[in-house]
């Protein structure tokens, strides 16, 4: 590497890839065998047709790193195209998360009034017990998670972040 | 061209197809299908290794000798395990081949079978692209793909992993002619904008250097002789890396030697003090740079690479172009001529006198010996005597690897062959059978090392079999020398495991395996024995024994900058010279 003064940042990197076997070892390989960060990751097909798949991944580190990160992403034979969303502008980016609580008298009360305040939805619900569906940016998630926190926090299970540029063009 | 024939017929015509004539292979369980459809035809030739990893390196000496794709056929389990050291080499070295590996059938696929290992799994990160063929109606598609993936963009071996049942399975074969690769479309032209901008940095350079790799050698001869054009044209010095040599002829004026660790000290001082640097198809590897912050710290740097990966990965440049070596060398030399573009001679004349009194330095000079034979003398002595023929070399790895980078001079691309990346040990001998291979009539020599010749030297027998009379030049100073030399560098001369303990007598051995033996220790027989191993039509296995004790000089110490470099004339600064950052470093 050369020598990197800058700090690290947070990049959003999205990328079409080829929906066939091995793909997403081949990527995760290349961060792991590499040595770069993945912060989270999202991978479905969104196109049937076309065999794609969108795999976005949320990774950390400066600038000429991420640049690197990007170019060993694009060589690779089943990606077609990577798009740094960090860079390109402010992309939406949002994540869903379960989240299970379990108490009981003024502590459901509570979980229930911040769930409320959130906008999360209640999707499963027993005496003793919520879960929570959330949706919304990762810090929004964060928060959401760290209040609960003492609340009587079971389990938390995220999506990871699905990001998309704004405005009228694709990637 | 569509045909109905079974998986193993359509591999085999897909070689054919190709062009394939030489294949590099090993039978087993899992390919007998394909080694019976390779008995009823006899346009591709079968060449039989003693081992899988001999099967890699001889495609790739075969490769680099030949502008090919080097093509390789192995069986499942160990036979793909043992092809794994090929692979990453050829990755590293970016050497085009396609690796054709047996598995077993898909329904036992998972299930720990015999012979079995996830061969797409494992060499996943050592290839540029594998592929598992679980349909017959993509095994031709696959076939043809691999070989548009190996040879297009930076080349890169490919495996094809193929079931047997796959393989005995019935399909139709499509040719080579209706596949087109959906999205793996490289860049070749590199951007005008920036090609005009290289032109007027090169242009207004007053210490310019070209720093040369083996992406010229990838590119092609013509890459190299629009090299030779615009070095002409500019008069601009040039140096290369291991990987580049030939592409540029070393007994050119402007040819300033190879540069790096162990280069000369003119080709470092210049890339330290240059002011405009174009690196021309080599990536900023760390046996080039030295210590990164103080690389060349005064120089605009171009970098001209087929691959975005390489830009800015070491070296942190001020203008790519990202194409193929050829076709930006083209339009440079366009745009030159198109500007009427002149270099600075007042500028570039004190630049050659300076680099002259850097030559003057003799950085590659060594005390010869009546009693002893030198090692470098012995490079010397076979280069005098092989230089005006038709000869390829290869190499084995460590000290003798590059002293024969240092006085091994070449004039042509593909001639030298030799593990640069990797750095691998037992390349050689392989790597010489594969030259050998593709050029039968040539002369072909391994210089090797004691130590690393073992590695592989059970291919011996195949260049038996084959009657590949291939030369093995065997440097024996009874260490692994480089190993040894870094031991006194770095661990106060304590040798551990470094001495080649109970070496074979390598006469004998070349004798048993049928081959010629030829053993010289004394400085006045050398010419006559390396004499005598050119003469023969035969292998031979050419047991020199040298100075045990010699160092490789020059030599840039982990660590250091190109202008801390140690020279032959105080080669005693070598004891003191790495720090303990150094030492962290390989």
């Amino acid at each position: 590497m050369p020598p990197v003064n800058e700090p690290a940042e947070r990049h959003t990197l999205s990328m079409l890839v080829d929906n066939e076997p091995g793909v997403l070892a081949r990527i995760v390989g290349l961060f792991s065998g590499r040595g770069y960060n993945i912060d989270s990751l999202t991978v479905s097909e969104v196109s049937h047709a076309s065999h794609l798949s969108r795999i976005t991944v949320v990774t950390t580190g400066a600038p000429p790193i991420i640049e690197q990160i990007k170019s060993q992403l694009d060589r690779l034979v089943p990606v077609h195209r990577v798009v740094d969303l960090t860079v390109v502008g402010k992309a939406v980016e949002r994540e869903l998360a379960l989240i299970k609580v379990r108490g009981k008298g003024e502590i459901r009360q509570e979980a229930l009034l911040i769930a409320d305040s959130f906008r999360a939805r209640t999707v499963d619900t027993t005496l003793e017990s919520f879960v929570f569906e959330i949706t919304g940016k990762p810090e929004k998630v964060d928060q959401f998670v760290s209040l609960l926190e003492p609340l009587g926090l079971v389990e938390v299970s995220r999506t990871g972040v699905a990001a998309i540029g704004r405005g009228p063009d694709g990637m | 061209m569509l045909r109905e024939m079974t998986g193993a017929e359509m591999v085999m015509q897909a070689l054919i197809d190709q062009g394939v004539e030489h294949m590099f292979g090993y039978p087993g369980g899992a390919v007998l299908p394909i080694y019976d459809a390779m008995f009823h035809q006899n346009q591709v030739k079968h060449i039989l290794v003693r081992h899988e990893q001999g099967a890699v390196h001889m495609a790739e000496g075969y490769a680099r000798s030949s502008g090919k794709v080097g093509v390789v056929l192995v069986t499942s389990g160990p036979g793909a395990t043992n092809a794994v050291t090929g692979l990453t080499d050829a990755l590293l070295d970016s050497i085009p081949l396609v690796c054709i590996t047996g598995q077993v059938p898909t329904h036992l696929i998972g299930s720990d079978a015999f012979q079995e290992c996830d061969t797409v799994g494992i060499t996943r990160p050592c290839t540029k692209h594998n592929y598992l063929v679980r349909d017959i109606n993509d095994l031709a598609r696959v076939m043809h793909e691999a070989f548009y993936v190996a040879q297009n963009g930076r080349p890169g071996p490919v495996v094809v992993d193929i079931p047997k049942d796959v393989q005995f399975a019935r399909g139709t074969y499509v040719g080579p002619e209706n596949i087109q690769h959906r999205t793996y479309q490289p860049r070749l032209k590199g951007d005008p904008e920036k090609i005009r901008t290289a032109v007027e940095m090169l242009a207004k350079a007053k210490r310019p250097i070209l720093y040369t790799g083996g992406g010229v050698i990838n590119s092609g001869p013509e890459a190299s002789r629009l090299l030779r054009e615009f070095a002409r044209l500019s008069g601009y010095p040039v140096t290369s890396t291991l990987m580049g040599l030939g592409a540029f002829p070393a007994s050119d004026k402007q040819w300033l030697g190879m540069l790096g660790m162990h280069g000369t000290y003119e080709a470092n001082m210049a890339m330290h003090d240059c002011d405009v640097m174009v690196c021309i198809g080599a990536r900023f590897d760390d046996r080039i740079t030295g210590r990164v912050d103080a690389f060349s710290p005064n120089s605009k740097k171009i970098h001209i690479d087929i691959d975005p990966s390489s830009i800015n990965k070491n070296i942190k440049v001020d203008l790519p172009i990202i194409g193929d070596v050829k076709h930006v060398l083209e339009d440079i030399l366009t745009v030159w001529r198109g500007m009427k573009a002149e270099p600075d001679r007042q500028a570039l004349a004190s630049w050659w006198g300076q680099i002259d009194r850097w030559r003057a330095r003799k950085s590659l000079s060594f005390k010869t010996s009546d009693r002893i034979i030198k090692p470098q003398q012995a490079i010397k002595a076979l280069y005098d005597q092989v230089k005006d023929k038709d000869v390829y070399i290869t190499t084995e790895v460590g000290q003798h690897q590059m002293w024969a980078a240092q006085h091994f001079h070449f004039e042509e691309p593909n001639r030298w062959m030799t593990s640069g990346g990797l750095g691998t040990m037992g390349y050689g001998l392989p790597a010489a059978i594969g030259a050998q291979v593709a050029h039968p009539d040539s002369l072909v020599i391994d210089i090797a090392g004691e130590a690393s010749i073992q590695m592989c030297l059970q291919e011996m027998s195949t260049a038996l079999q084959f009657n590949l009379p291939v030369k093995i030049f065997v440097l024996n100073n009874e260490y692994m020398g480089m190993v040894r030399q870094w031991q006194d560098l770095l661990h106060g001369g304590r040798y551990s495991h470094s001495y080649s303990e109970s070496l074979p007598d390598f006469v004998k051995l070349a004798e048993a395996y049928g081959g010629v033996g030829i053993r010289c220790s004394n400085p006045a027989d050398l010419d006559g024995a390396i004499h005598e191993m050119i003469s023969v039509n035969r292998p031979v296995l050419f047991d020199c024994l040298v100075d045990k004790m010699e160092n490789c000089l020059p030599m840039i110490p982990s660590g250091k900058p190109h202008n801390e470099m140690i020279l032959p004339d105080n080669a005693e600064a070598l004891d003191e010279a790495i720090d303990e950052e150094g030492k962290m470093l390989v």
